[in-house]
């Protein structure tokens, strides 16, 4: 019916044209001609139109599988972790940091002026369940290792962490200890300064791992704890708490420490900590008239807007007559760093570093064993993982002892 | 003797979802649009908008597409960005070019833990981005945190960026 109308329509304008004198040579019979072909190109047209749409609708229904097949790999993988599927379960990473240090040294203190691949650091992590995964950090210190080097190849980390529920975590095997600011976290991109601080090198003696067990995991309202039960120092007649770490190396383990660290990051920009450690023997017994330590380290970060301020004090007190009449009963430092984030590429900082391993007397060999430090210096990150350190350390020493100068540095993680 | 029972009880035993999961997408939207889910809509990655994307994640991005839901002005985003190992799945509810709220629907990392939680994502709220497409009001981290909080800002970003653009 409504072709119908149609064709009536085309039909009196074309009686229309006819009237005109430039159509008065086409007969109706021409006329009919065209328009039955106008009509079956209408009718093709039509039949593509249709066919079209049928493309279009199967073409939308395979980019939408396609896309969902994508994704579903995207979602499941990542870069190298694509190659199998185990390896989907399989994490690396890494960082490392390389060092040069040009310092004068006055009182006695020899010069520096060294170039160090210090650290070459590789993670690999494996997840065997939603619940149980195995973390570990090797690490190349110093480039080679071997007889008569001056490197080491350290295994820093290898754990299992098995999730008891959302909220609880127990850890066994070889782990760092929660203690400090950067013992934990201490890749390079994370830190101002070219050396790590002498606090977390001399009084805490990160990197500071052993091997045990324990917990951790959070308390609600901001609060979260770590507490484990592991492998002591065995410090000797030197009374270094530093040359005291076993790492885990066919360690004494006559007598063992314990950990607990209790944290609070309840407010975004704040973080208070306080850790407390107590060692059994502190030379495993091997050592006469030294006996049980505890180490107390509390630190605040501070960050609003480009400025952060980092503070942290740790002290040793350890028993024994031996280490009482070194002065070595009582070790202790703190530092505070205020830094400013100029913008994302550029941070600027300053850090006073203040310690003793020897605060426990101030005669005989403890006298004079005051140390501080000054640092000074500039972070660039030209990418978010990676950064470039400049920065002037002044000593102020006791003992006249100093050394002074420059550190570069350079940096990556991933 | 109770008391360490009961303790240990809670310890063990307070798991109430899937692991990680704080709120299923589907729960999200629900919420956000009272039981009444538009359909859903797909921004795809043209080359210029993978650019801008890849310049804010420092990476490529691995999906092709984002997926979105809108009723009037109002836009709800889910995505997922990497902290250190694992993604962690954000739904972002923006109006008017500002985020009204960011949520951590699934957090997978073993590590930095705070931001799923309300006193950190609160931080979002109200915030757009500025003519170089950058967060307009800074957002204070986390210390130990760190790939989380930067793996949130990235997701704000983008949501924030392709909402402009549609």
């Amino acid at each position: 019916m409504r072709n119908g109308i149609k064709k009536s329509g085309s039909l009196a304008l074309l009686l229309g044209v006819l009237a005109t004198p430039q159509a008065s040579a086409l007969t109706l019979e021409d006329l009919a001609k065209r328009l039955d072909a106008l009509e079956a190109k209408n009718k093709q047209l039509i039949q593509e139109n249709s066919q079209l749409r049928e493309a279009v609708a199967i073409t939308n229904d395979k980019v939408e599988a396609a896309v969902i097949a994508t994704e579903s790999i995207a979602d499941s993988t990542s870069g190298i972790q694509k190659l199998a599927d185990w390896a989907d379960k399989t994490t690396i990473g890494g960082y490392g940091e390389l060092h040069y240090n040009n310092l004068s040294g006055k009182g006695g203190a020899s010069d520096k002026d060294a170039i160090d691949f210090h650290r070459f650091v590789l993670f690999f992590g494996h997840e065997f369940t939603d619940d149980i995964r195995f973390f570990s950090e090797l690490e190349l210190e110093h480039s080679i290792a071997g007889d008569g080097k001056n490197g080491e190849v350290e295994l820093e980390q290898a754990y299992i962490d098995f999730d008891l529920n959302d909220n609880h975590t127990a850890r066994a095997g070889l782990f760092l200890l929660p203690v400090g600011i950067i013992n934990e976290t201490h890749e390079p991109p994370t830190f101002y300064g070219t050396e790590r601080n002498p606090i977390e090198k001399n009084i805490i003696p990160a990197t500071w791992w052993a091997a045990g067990a324990g917990a951790h995991g959070e308390l609600g309202a901001g609060f979260s704890y770590d507490a484990y039960v592991h492998s002591g120092l065995n410090v000797d007649d030197s009374f270094s708490v530093r040359g005291g770490r076993q790492k885990v190396s066919k360690a004494k383990a006559n007598d063992p420490a314990a950990t607990a660290r209790l944290k609070y990051t309840g407010i975004p920009g704040l973080e208070l900590a306080v850790s407390a450690q107590h060692q059994q023997n502190m030379g495993q017994g091997l050592v006469a008239g030294l006996e049980s330590g505890n180490l107390i380290e509390t630190h605040a970060i501070w960050s609003t807007g480009p400025f952060t301020l980092k503070a942290l004090y740790a002290a040793w007190n350890i028993d024994g007559s031996a280490v009482e009449a070194a002065g070595a009963d009582k070790q202790e430092g703190f530092y505070i760093e205020p830094s400013y984030r100029l913008s994302e590429k550029f941070g600027l900082f300053a850090r006073f570093n203040q310690w003793d391993n020897k605060a426990g007397s101030n005669s005989g060999a403890a006298k004079d064993s005051e140390k501080e430090q000054w640092d000074v210096g500039v972070n660039y990150w030209p990418h978010e993982d990676v950064v470039i350190k400049a920065d002037y350390q002044y000593q102020n020493n006791d003992n006249g002892e100093e050394q002074n100068g420059l550190n570069i540095g350079l940096g990556y993680q991933f | 003797m109770k008391c360490i029972l009961l303790f240990v009880a809670a310890f063990f035993f307070q798991a109430a979802f899937a692991k990680g999961v704080y709120q299923t997408p589907d729960a999200f939207l629900n919420q956000v649009f009272g039981g009444n889910i538009p359909p859903l809509s797909s921004v795809w990655l043209t080359k210029d908008k993978k650019e801008v994307i890849s310049r804010f994640l420092q990476h490529k991005p691995s999906f092709i597409r984002v997926k979105y839901w809108r009723n009037g002005l109002k836009t709800v985003w889910i995505l997922n960005e990497v902290g250190k190992e694992k993604p962690i799945t954000v739904g972002i509810v923006i109006e008017s070019g500002k985020i009204q709220q960011l949520k951590v629907l699934t957090f997978r990392e073993s590590r930095g833990w705070e931001v799923k939680h309300t006193f950190f994502t609160r931080q979002f709220d109200n915030v757009g981005i500025n003519q170089e497409q950058q967060l307009d009001k800074h957002i204070d981290g986390i210390s130990g945190a760190t790939l989380s909080v930067r793996a949130l800002k990235k997701t704000a970003r983008i949501a924030l960026y392709l909402e402009q653009q549609l």
